[in-house]
């Protein structure tokens, strides 16, 4: 039988062959626990008068508000590291990163595994052929305790990547535009595959798979070609059959892309930044799990470079984790941007989520990096939130308001 | 009698619960938060029992379990809903709120509509008009019996077989 990379890893997992649609208990390799919600997954764990089943394959990170906020914050903080200590779990604290960042760059995700997290962008492990998925935290405490999961084996979307992109168009650009096709609905309960990325780097494939749970993805694989082939150990039997399956196929011209934005408040708004040009903006937010990376921020600093960011503009800049701060820092990518006047915060979540780090107020508007403009999300219920990629965060920066990003690289080539 | 309490497409974890009132970050009351942007006033208007209806993809979003959790706080037994996204769905089952899927019931009912429930059986009545919801079957019947499948797991230490 022809089989999708979802039903390869699952069927490896449960320890027989799966079909689409099929209830299976799968042993799971690795379980993410982040900060905001640790303390459900303790309270479950004493419920269930349960110890983790396998220590090794557990991994707390501090990142959703790190360094504390407050003291109901600070107390979930220290409940987390005495809870890892006593159970013998890996735990990465304040400053250490973003979960899903740390997790790839510790090697706690690899090709095949079955990796879940507490947090829906768990989805990112498929980068390196890994199947991600987010889950609530008594799925999260059941799997700490008996090292399984249950899943309903789900059909896949195919992506086909053709061509390649054009200068100054991301894989975040793909990514919203991937979502837009779809619609954030049309991969719920199913898998995404992308085939014929061989070209995008491991952070380009994170933030494909990154985003494909905002078109409701239990999993988004890449499959492992290029340097993630060269990198990583990638077993022979993970890659899809050429006769598998798809419920959908979505065939994407990479040359045929332009830079795009997410206006609010679903994911799945997507439009041509020339649509939305114009519009005054306050702040710009570069990091998170979507785009915090080195690269990412190498993008930045190239529209900043020799650039002022724009009178009344507030431009704040986390890294996705301290490896990436200490590599920008290194590169003299950090003094690129502070010479713009963009701040640096802490690596972590940062205001993604609202609540801490640069929290909207009414009627303000933030173009932001992240994943998600859902109305009240990064404060005021009256924000607004323009999800887009590094290159455009950064000419809307300069400009003051939403602004294509070739107006400023052409600037510098010309 | 339960008061309809209706919400249209794309219910996204934000509107049920907005992040900023995390129960890690503001403590056990963060459930009167609910609804907050979207629909202020929710948690005193709501009284246990009431019914929520919700259109397409319901409960988008966050894999935040506190979400559906504040709701079964402030008394949520039910949820009827055209249709619901994943994580969310897999939040109720295992909190035990019992996840209906109608779009003939969403459409039917209308915000405010006073109504009468029989959970068990999925009978909702409106006046003289009944309408049938379809209810759980295999693994999710078998989990939900036992009150959610948290109860399951805790009292069989497996998951359910379905």
């Amino acid at each position: 039988m022809s089989e999708t990379m979802s039903q390869k890893i699952l069927a490896a997992h449960a320890g027989h062959s799966v079909t689409p649609g099929q209830l299976v208990v799968v042993d799971v390799d690795q379980v993410m626990v982040v900060d905001s919600i640790i303390q459900t997954v303790i309270r479950r764990l004493q419920e269930l008068e349960a110890t983790p089943v396998h220590p090794e394959r557990v991994s707390v990170v501090i990142d959703h508000v790190a360094p504390a906020s407050n003291v109901n914050v600070a107390q979930a903080h220290q409940e987390a590291r005495r809870w890892a200590k006593a159970n013998g779990v890996r735990i990465f604290d304040v400053g250490r990163g973003i979960c899903h960042q740390v997790l790839i760059e510790e090697g706690l995700a690899q090709p095949g595994w079955i990796v879940l997290g507490s947090d829906s962008h768990s989805t990112t492990y498929g980068a390196v052929g890994a199947f991600g998925s987010g889950m609530g935290a008594t799925d999260i405490a059941l799997a700490v305790a008996s090292g399984k999961t249950w899943l309903r084996v789900p059909e896949t979307v195919k992506v086909e990547l053709k061509g390649s992109l054009p200068a100054g168009v991301s894989a975040k650009d793909l990514a919203l535009f991937v979502v837009g096709a779809l619609g954030a609905d049309g991969a719920t309960y199913q898998a995404i595959e992308f085939h014929g990325g061989e070209n995008f780097t491991r952070g380009e494939r994170m933030t494909l798979a990154n985003l494909t749970v905002e078109a409701g993805a239990k999993a988004g694989l890449v499959v492992p070609s290029g340097e993630i082939a060269l990198q990583y150990q990638v077993p022979e039997w993970l890659y899809p059959d050429p006769g598998a399956s798809y419920s959908q196929v979505l065939s994407v011209d990479l040359s045929s892309l332009e830079p795009v934005i997410a206006a609010p408040f679903a994911v799945d708004n997507v439009h041509p930044v020339g649509e939305l040009a114009g519009k005054p903006v306050d702040m710009v937010f570069v990091g998170t799990c979507t785009n915090g990376r080195l690269e990412d921020l190498h993008e930045v600093a190239e529209i900043l470079k020799g650039r002022q960011v724009a009178a009344g503009v507030r431009m704040l800049v986390i890294p996705a984790s301290a490896q990436v701060l200490e590599a920008a820092s290194r590169d003299g990518t950090l003094t690129t941007l502070i010479a713009a006047g963009a701040t640096i915060g802490t690596p972590g979540c940062g205001p993604c989520m609202g609540r801490h780090q640069g929290v909207l107020a009414q009627g303000e508007v933030c173009v932001s990096t992240a994943n998600r403009n859902f109305r009240g999300r990064m404060g005021d219920a009256d924000a607004e939130i323009y999800l887009a990629s590094p290159r455009v965060a950064a000419a809307c920066a300069v400009a003051g308001v939403i602004t294509s990003p070739a107006h400023f690289t052409e600037e510098v080539c010309g | 009698m339960a008061r309809v309490f209706k919400f249209g497409d794309q219910l996204n974890t934000d509107d049920i619960l907005p992040g900023k009132y995390a129960p890690f970050m503001v403590g056990d009351e963060y459930y009167r938060y609910a609804f907050a942007h979207l629909r202020p006033g929710f948690a005193e208007a709501y009284r246990t029992g009431d019914l929520i209806v919700a259109g397409r993809n319901t409960g988008l979003g966050s894999s935040r379990e506190y979400a559906p959790e504040a709701l079964k706080k402030l008394g949520v037994q039910t949820i009827v809903a055209v249709s619901y996204a994943r994580i969310f769905f897999r939040n109720l089952v295992n909190l035990g709120i019992v996840p209906f899927e109608s779009q003939v019931v969403v459409e039917a009912l209308n915000d405010g509509d006073q109504v009468e429930l029989e959970l068990t059986n999925g009978v909702i009545k409106r006046g003289e008009e009944i309408f049938s919801l379809k209810p759980p079957e295999g693994f999710l019947a078998e989990a939900l019996r036992e009150g959610s499948l948290f109860e399951y797991y805790r009292h069989h230490h497996r998951f359910p077989e379905g």
